[in-house]
């Protein structure tokens, strides 16, 4: 395989960096470098995905056999709540905006921070305190709602720590709302001399617009959480019928965020392939109107949707008409995009390093999951497979192979600007590999599982269903590898790892032309944009002149 | 305008707005005493709107603000309005037969 990675022998580490710039403990908590807050939320994430993970394998290893071998439906009930609490709100919905979007994107623009530095901080502090009440649920005993928080099972009939779970949550959504307000002020106000819209980098469109819905959605979801709140403690009626309440009405309110929520997860995955791709095609980024735009589409058209997460809970027929051709809608967005990347590596210079191979894989394993959200915005199927695992398959190809796998192609990509080193390529390509293998193992079967009917969130199950499910346990195991082995190469890298220099993977962009990792203020002198974004056909002639 | 360019409201002001919210509040007291039938609610809540309309105006500068501000808080209405608007129409349609 070609690779695109340039390490010349004589590199040096750049003497004045964010990383020896303090090295006490007060100077990493207490700092206000968008940079160092980036690192602590991406070592603050991943544990966070561990315990998630921790709670996936407990999940598929009970789903070994259709007997309840390990757990007894309670625990497994907790087990799934805690899975996707974890995921969802304290991995998903932070990973790629506050660590990679907090690392690059003041250097993309050509800022020397962030505009609110001090808002940085506090949204990790606020997004830990959330974390402590959230995880004192889970120690104190459990929660076991699913992640939804479904009325009136949350409010009336649960004897678990819904109320601490739920209020670490709404306070984790504020700190998104502080990254969401900073980062558009920031696109607003700090672009450097000549960084026009239309010059940004789409990786900044994609932040722009996760940005907007998460100030917009994410009140929602907090009021949403404290009447739940209020219904558990005081008993007053607002969703409990029997209070005189309504319980789709929490349904109507909860998805008014958590469906934003998706692509709050999701954008900014297509911001991290919109980077990628052209860099290791070699060419520009085909369509780069199209391609910001459909980002703000998402955006906007991702409040236009929530209902079709309830065609089953007893909406009107005539509103889920409305939600099933919104839903058909918003996949026309989704899918410029991927064109417009297939576009981008038609005749271009394909070099197939890590970041590539997990932008490869998100464009194949995001497509089938978008594609069979398809399958869910159709009125007819959706009753067939609704609350089966044809749903669990289709949202973890959404969130897993498309944003995790993405999270992962950025993390390997921008590696070498954060740490000044590069990762051992062999092994990551290793693990790219190994982990598309073992999602697919994992969650294809799923499909078929929830087409025959095995429904979600039952830890028993006829005996016809065993062969897939331990076909898709057997995957996971797989996909446990290839997630694991990062975290031990990208830890070997730190020390041991080749000096990356500025720019290894001839990149455009703001930030690759400072120093790795950078100095405290990101730019020695402001830079001053005159070309656009993705010019890599000009950079490929100047190399062969040069050359 | 004082010199970072913030509008300085004068207390007198502030306090006219407050006593203003204290009235409507008093008439939100009188009106619940009342019965208006269906026109209970759409009462109760054009009061609640309008002293949340003095209180952004006011209160929270916007009425002194640049014009930024008031679409950043426009949006906010907006969004928020896609939430009733389609989940009314929900409510309303549930009972229409084919």
């Amino acid at each position: 395989m070609s690779t695109a990675t340039q390490v010349p022998a004589a590199l040096e580490m750049p003497r004045d960096t964010y990383l020896n710039a303090g090295y006490g403990v007060k100077s990493w908590f207490l700092t206000k470098d968008h940079k160092r807050i980036a690192i602590l939320y991406l070592v603050s994430i991943t544990m966070f995905f561990l315990f998630g993970g921790l709670m996936a394998v407990l999940i598929r290893l009970e789903l070994l056999t259709p007997a309840p071998d390990l757990f007894q439906s309670d625990t497994y009930n907790k087990l799934f709540t805690m899975h996707g609490i974890t995921m969802v709100f304290f991995f998903l919905v932070p990973s790629i905006p506050a660590t990679l979007g907090n690392f690059v994107l003041p250097m993309m623009i050509g800022a020397r921070d962030l505009a609110f530095p001090k808002v940085n901080l506090a949204s990790w502090y606020i997004f830990m305190i959330g974390a402590c009440f959230t995880f004192s649920a889970y120690i104190s005993g459990g929660v076991d709602t699913g992640w939804t928080f479904y009325t009136p099972l949350s409010t009336s009939y649960l004897n678990t720590h819904v109320v601490a779970a739920a209020l670490g949550i709404m306070i984790a959504g504020f700190a998104s709302i502080f990254t969401g307000l900073n980062f558009i002020v920031t696109t607003h106000r700090m672009r450097a001399p000549g960084m026009t819209w239309f010059r940004l980098p789409l990786f900044v469109w994609s932040m722009y617009a996760v940005s907007l819905v998460q100030v917009l959605a994410t009140p929602v979801l907090a009021i949403t959480l404290i009447l739940v709140a209020l219904e558990r403690g005081f008993h007053i009626g607002i969703f409990n019928p029997q209070l005189g309440g309504d319980p789709v009405l929490f349904q109507h309110m909860f998805w008014f965020y958590s469906h934003p929520a998706v692509y709050i997860m999701i954008l900014p995955g297509f911001g991290v392939i919109s980077e990628v791709i052209p860099c290791f095609s070699r060419k520009r980024i085909f369509g780069y109107s199209a391609v910001a735009f459909s980002s703000v589409a998402i955006g906007v058209f991702g409040f236009l949707v929530w209902a079709h997460h309830m065609f089953a809970a007893g909406i009107s027929t005539y509103s889920a008409l409305v939600f099933s051709l919104l839903s058909f809608i918003i996949a026309i967005p989704s899918a410029i995009k991927v064109f417009n990347w297939t576009a981008t590596m038609y005749k271009g210079s394909i070099h197939f390093n890590t970041p590539m191979l997990y932008a490869l894989a998100f464009i194949g394993l995001f497509t089938i999951g978008g594609l069979t959200g398809l399958f869910l915005a159709c009125l007819g199927i959706d009753m067939h497979v609704t609350a089966t695992y044809f749903v669990v398959a289709h949202f973890h190809y959404v969130m897993v192979g498309g944003m995790l796998v993405a999270y992962l192609a950025g993390l390997h990509f921008w590696w070498p600007k954060m740490t000044g080193r590069m990762y051992p390529e062999p092994p990551a390509q290793l693990s790219a590999l190994i982990t598309f293998i073992g999602f697919n193992i994992t969650f294809f079967p799923q499909f078929v599982l929830g087409y025959m009917g095995m429904p979600r969130r039952y830890h028993t199950y006829p005996p016809e269903f065993q062969v897939l499910n331990v076909l898709s346990t057997a995957g996971a195991s797989v996909l446990a590898v290839g997630l694991l082995l990062p975290m031990f190469y990208l830890l070997w890298s730190l020390k041991y790892g080749e000096i990356a220099g500025n720019n290894p993977y001839r990149a455009t962009g703001l930030e690759w032309q400072t120093e790795s990792p950078p100095p405290m203020h990101n730019f020695h002198e402001t830079p001053i944009v005159t070309q656009e974004a993705y010019d890599y056909e000009s950079m490929n002639e100047e190399e062969v002149v040069i050359g | 305008m004082s010199a970072a360019g913030e509008h300085i409201v004068s207390p007198k002001l502030y306090v006219l707005i407050w006593i203003i919210l204290l009235c409507f509040t008093g008439l939100t007291t009188a009106a619940a005493f009342g019965d208006f039938g269906i026109f209970n609610p759409i009462i109760a809540l054009a009061i609640a709107f309008t002293k949340a309309i003095l209180v952004v105006l006011f209160f929270m500068h916007v009425k002194y603000s640049p014009r930024m501000t008031a679409l950043v808080i426009g949006c906010g209405l907006f969004f928020l309005s896609i939430l009733m608007v389609l989940t009314t129409a929900d409510y309303i349609s549930r009972g229409w037969m084919f």
